[in-house]
């Protein structure tokens, strides 16, 4: 199975997300420049962390003007997995791929720590292989990571099962303290409406070793491997 | 301004040049410069880019060792770290500007020495940084920590390199003029490394990266005075980051030197364009000519002299091989970034500057740089050394009582958890930190090897005040311990030097003092400096900092699962000390928390002994019977075992210390035996079932090491002769240790 990664200017965990996928996953992973405009075959699509464009205007605001992001669309559109990390996930609601938006975080600080997040949901190829209600120990690294979204969509996100993850503590509970950017209902990420498109601020590509503090982040990239084997639809959507 | 200006008294003032350098200039030059060739000598020719009053001082320090690839002169220096490739790391300090506008000086510091290493053809993997604060008390200081804190994480985490450890420290000395060293580590392969010199007459020299506009002119000069209170008319002088924009330079100029169509890189740092075509031509035995006109300038109607004086960041000079011009242009096209030919490099000896292809300036390359004036300082040491060595009987006891002081010195700025800070920095982007910041070196694997490098940077200003010679000693030692406290074995170091005013001989001789013991320690350690920066004329209005050498060591260890954290991992552990509790008080913690003072003699510094003692950790940690390794420093054993116990999930200790207290059987000596800061020591933890193990290892090493006690429990528990001075929960400790830095910022919007 082939991942493929896309390399913004400014992205600096693409590196990250392809050292998990290549040499810890197994699978095969390609970087693709934000330039172009294909995704060679590729299965899976990731959108890794950095600073895309430099976001000096708004996180993820001009990314979703590079050429690649229509390709991205266009896979989405035909049910093709695809998972935006931390930056990532910034660029999927610029481009309106997943509703919502980012604040700065409350305490307007970058974060860079540890945290629980629970798993909500495992009817998505990102977490099909979790169990419910666990609580992963993933890294969070970011200034705007504070989840906004206007009532009426947090109630369709909720009436549609489309919270994947929520900050929580080891206990598993949503608490205000386990939260550590103020993001509403604590929500750490979120699916598209079919489910396919996944976007979360944790970084589960920096927590897939143990000598790493932790390994609890793999079970994200195994889920998209086993659900795309199941469905068995590896190599048939991107060109 | 007009290159017909005279050159007057006010206009050589102006230039920070003196009336006898302005007649070497005249005779190096066999005639008068023009003001643009003035303003090139008043740059290259500043403390901060020549090294005047430090040169023949730093030329006495070792620079060889076996595994040196690169010592000092080039942008960086590069050891050997096993199977074909190389750390290239280095130090700088970025003070001034970091007074003057924390958050954008702090940044630019970053950017600055980040450059530095991929200008070698390294990736950078770690930063870190050595800070110095005033009191937290002043506003003003909290306004510059928060500010300097933001633009490290600001500049360092944009471009995707993680800050994976550093030091703070805080003293009133610091408050007009706080330290900002920032530390960078790269890899690359031996062959890959890159040089910063032209050669290959008729090769063209390309600028690349961002636009030239007026800010930074005159920089280099800015950090070669002393402050005042006008100052702060100085901002212009401050650079502007642009962490984006030297992304988009790391990756385009890695890409290119993977092509070898460069024969030499040099950044554009402190003196800009000036220095990088001086100091390639120059290093490289050639002319180089380039014409101004065409250098992308972000302002209109700028001066030959203001484009050679400019300090924007994020700027590099790249000689590229004669046909290979294409090569090179299309990468910076992929990366949207400029890459104009400037000029050429000449068979001749000279930098030649044209402006529409008329000569504006023409300078002897080696004028500027090797006939740089070379200073031997007058030197005196200060009056009232004496009466600063002794120490009080008072300030040896303590007005509370043990536990309480145990407890004030766990919440003094210095000691406390500088967790507030470090969770301001992405010390985790490019999946390689295995030691999280905050539990001691900071350790980065080397991916593709089983290696990994540990790091860190220390200097105590205190000891260094008290004896310069000893306290550059101790900085040596303790980030050579601190590494190897990590299980690495340390291979080579860089240092930054921050004074005050060399034109004072007590500053001078500080100075030669330290470099002195930098260079005693580091042949007694083997380990060789590789570059490094001094930072001179850190005073304000007359008054100067602590004397503060920052030392950065860095280790290599042949098994990343084998790096060893501060942290006690698990109950009934044995405690043992490797090292000797000695009565050694002065210029500690405890002085300086307790009773405001900085008094005393410097723990005394055996090196012999401090090599077995590295030498015994790295054996040991290669060997896998240790759980924990920390070094003793600020606050004495109390706290060092304290620290042990915080961030673990509240493992407590329980030691008596009766086996290694101080002599003296009086009161006093129970707060020396805590409080404490003898050098060459560190806690270690070790399974029970190990113990002898490793106590026979010390025997044959020489090192003296004594059980203290057990892990477990949720108490830490410390008793002196039989009688328990401390019973603390590790809760209220911890509390106390990790709140007390958040606490002077919480409620406050940044």
């Amino acid at each position: 199975m082939t991942f493929a990664v896309v390399v913004f200017p400014g992205s600096n965990c693409d590196h990250d997300s392809y050292y998990a996928v290549e040499h810890v996953l197994g699978q095969r992973a390609t970087f693709v420049w934000h330039k172009e405009t294909s995704l060679a075959g590729a299965d899976v699509v990731i959108l890794p962390g950095g600073f895309s464009h430099g976001d000096y205007l708004r996180t993820g605001a001009i990314a979703r003007f590079s050429p690649i992001m229509k390709t991205v669309a266009d896979f989405a559109a035909a049910g093709g997995p695809v998972l935006g990390i931390c930056n990532g996930f910034q660029i999927l609601l610029e481009c309106g791929l997943l509703p919502g938006a980012m604040l700065r975080n409350r305490d307007v600080q970058f974060h860079c720590e540890t945290v629980g997040v629970r798993v909500e949901q495992t009817n998505t190829p990102f977490t099909a292989s979790a169990k419910a209600g666990s609580v992963l120990r993933l890294p969070i690294a970011h200034g705007e990571g504070n989840y906004y979204a206007p009532p009426e969509t947090l109630a369709e996100l909720e009436r549609t099962d489309r919270v994947v993850f929520r900050y929580a503590n080891a206990f598993g509970e949503t608490t205000d303290a386990a939260n550590p950017n103020g993001a509403l209902d604590n929500i750490a990420g979120i699916c598209s409406e079919a489910r396919n498109v996944v976007g979360l601020m944790p970084h589960p590509e920096r927590a897939c070793e143990s000598v790493l503090g932790s390994a609890d982040g793999l079970v994200i990239f195994e889920s998209v491997v086993a659900s795309m084997a199941a469905r068995g639809t590896v190599g048939a959507l991107s060109r | 301004m007009s290159t017909t200006t005279t050159i007057d008294a006010a206009v050589l003032e102006r230039h920070g040049i003196t009336r006898d350098e302005y007649a070497r200039i005249v005779e190096l030059m066999g005639r008068e410069p023009n003001l643009t060739e003035l303003g090139l000598f008043s740059v290259v020719w500043s403390e901060h880019c020549s090294y005047k009053s430090s040169r023949v001082h730093l030329k006495t320090l070792p620079t060889e060792g076996a595994r040196v690839l690169q010592g000092p002169g080039e942008n960086a220096g590069a050891v050997d770290i096993g199977g074909g490739l190389a750390a290239v790391f280095k130090i700088e300090s970025h003070n001034h500007p970091s007074f003057i506008e924390p958050y954008q000086g702090a940044a630019t510091g970053v950017g600055g020495i980040i450059r530095d290493i991929f200008t070698m053809g390294a990736r950078p993997i770690a930063l870190l940084d050595a800070l110095r604060f005033g009191s937290l008390e002043e506003p003003r200081t909290r306004r510059i920590l928060k500010g300097v804190v933001s633009g490290i994480g600001g500049y360092g985490n944009s471009i995707g390199i993680p800050t994976v450890g550093g030091e703070v420290m805080f003293d009133e000395s610091y408050s007009g003029n706080p330290l900002v060293n920032v530390f960078c580590l790269g890899i690359a392969k031996h062959d890959a490394i890159v040089k910063g010199q032209a050669s290959g007459v008729g090769n063209p020299v390309y600028y690349v990266g961002a636009k030239t506009g007026r800010d930074g002119i005159h920089g280099a000069t800015m950090a070669s005075a002393e402050f005042d209170d006008k100052s702060a008319e100085k901002r212009p002088a401050v650079q502007v980051g642009d962490p984006f924009m030297e992304k988009l330079l790391l990756e385009a100029c890695l890409e290119v030197m993977a092509t070898d169509a460069c024969v030499g890189v040099q950044d554009m740092g402190a003196a800009g364009l000036t220095c990088s075509t001086s100091e390639t031509g120059s290093r490289g035995g050639v002319g180089v000519e380039i014409d101004v006109a065409l250098v992308p300038q972000r302002e209109s109607g700028m001066t030959p002299y203001e484009i050679m004086l400019s300090e924007s960041q994020e700027r590099m000079l790249l000689i590229v091989k004669r046909g290979r011009e294409r090569d090179v242009e299309r990468v910076f096209e992929k990366w949207d970034l400029h890459a104009v030919k400037i000029g050429e490099v000449m068979a001749n000896d000279r930098l030649c500057v044209k402006q529409n292809g008329r000569v504006v300036a023409d300078v002897p390359n080696r004028a500027l740089t090797d006939e740089a004036p070379v200073y031997h300082r007058p030197m005196r040491p200060p009056a009232g050394r004496e009466a600063l060595q002794q120490m009080p009987a008072s300030a040896r006891r303590s007005p509370m009582s043990p536990a309480d002081t145990w407890l004030t010195l766990l919440g003094s700025p210095t000691v406390a958890s500088k967790r507030w800070i470090y969770r301001q920095y992405d010390y985790m982007v490019r999946t390689n930190t295995i030691a999280l910041a905050g539990l001691g070196a900071g350790v980065v694997r080397v991916k593709g090897t089983e290696r990994a490098l540990a790091m860190s940077v220390d200097g105590n200003g205190r000891y260094t005040a008290l004896d310069p010679r000893a306290g550059a000693r101790l900085a040596v030692a303790e980030a050579a311990r601190n590494v190897a406290c990590a299980g690495a074995l340390p291979i080579g170091a860089t240092n930054c030097l921050n004074f005050g005013n060399p034109e004072r001989p007590e500053i001078m001789w500080q100075f030669a003092e330290a470099v002195a013991g930098i260079g005693e320690a580091c042949r007694a350690l083997d380990v060789p400096i590789t570059g490094g920066n001094v930072s001179l004329y850190n005073e304000t209005d007359g008054r100067a900092i602590l004397p503060t050498p920052i030392i950065g060591v860095v280790g290599v260890i042949e098994h990343a699962s084998r790096v060893l954290t501060r942290t006690f991992r698990g109950a009934g552990h044995d405690i043992v000390l490797l090292g000797e509790n000695r009565d050694e008080l002065g210029g500690s913690e405890f002085l300086k928390a307790i009773h405001s003072l900085v008094r005393g003699v410097p723990p005394a510094l055996d090196l012999a002994r401090e090599r077995a003692l590295q030498r015994l950790l790295v054996d040991l940690a290669e060997q896998g019977v240790l759980e924990s390794a920390h070094d003793c420093s600020d606050g004495g054993l109390a706290v060092t075992i304290a620290e042990c116990c915080f961030d673990t999930g509240a493992i407590g200790a329980d030691v008596a210390l009766a086996a290694v207290r101080c002599d003296d059987a009086d009161a006093d000596s129970v707060v020396a035996t805590l409080f404490g800061e003898s050098a060459s020591r560190v806690i270690v933890s070790v399974m029970p079932e190990r113990l002898q193990a490793v106590l026979d290892a010390a025997r044959r090493a020489g090192v003296p090491a004594t059980r203290l006690g057990r892990t477990g429990g949720r108490t830490i528990k410390m008793a002196v002769d039989g009688t328990t001075v401390i019973e603390t929960s590790v809760g209220e400790a911890e509390a106390r240790w990790s709140s007390a830095l958040a606490s002077w910022f919480e409620g406050q919007v940044a």
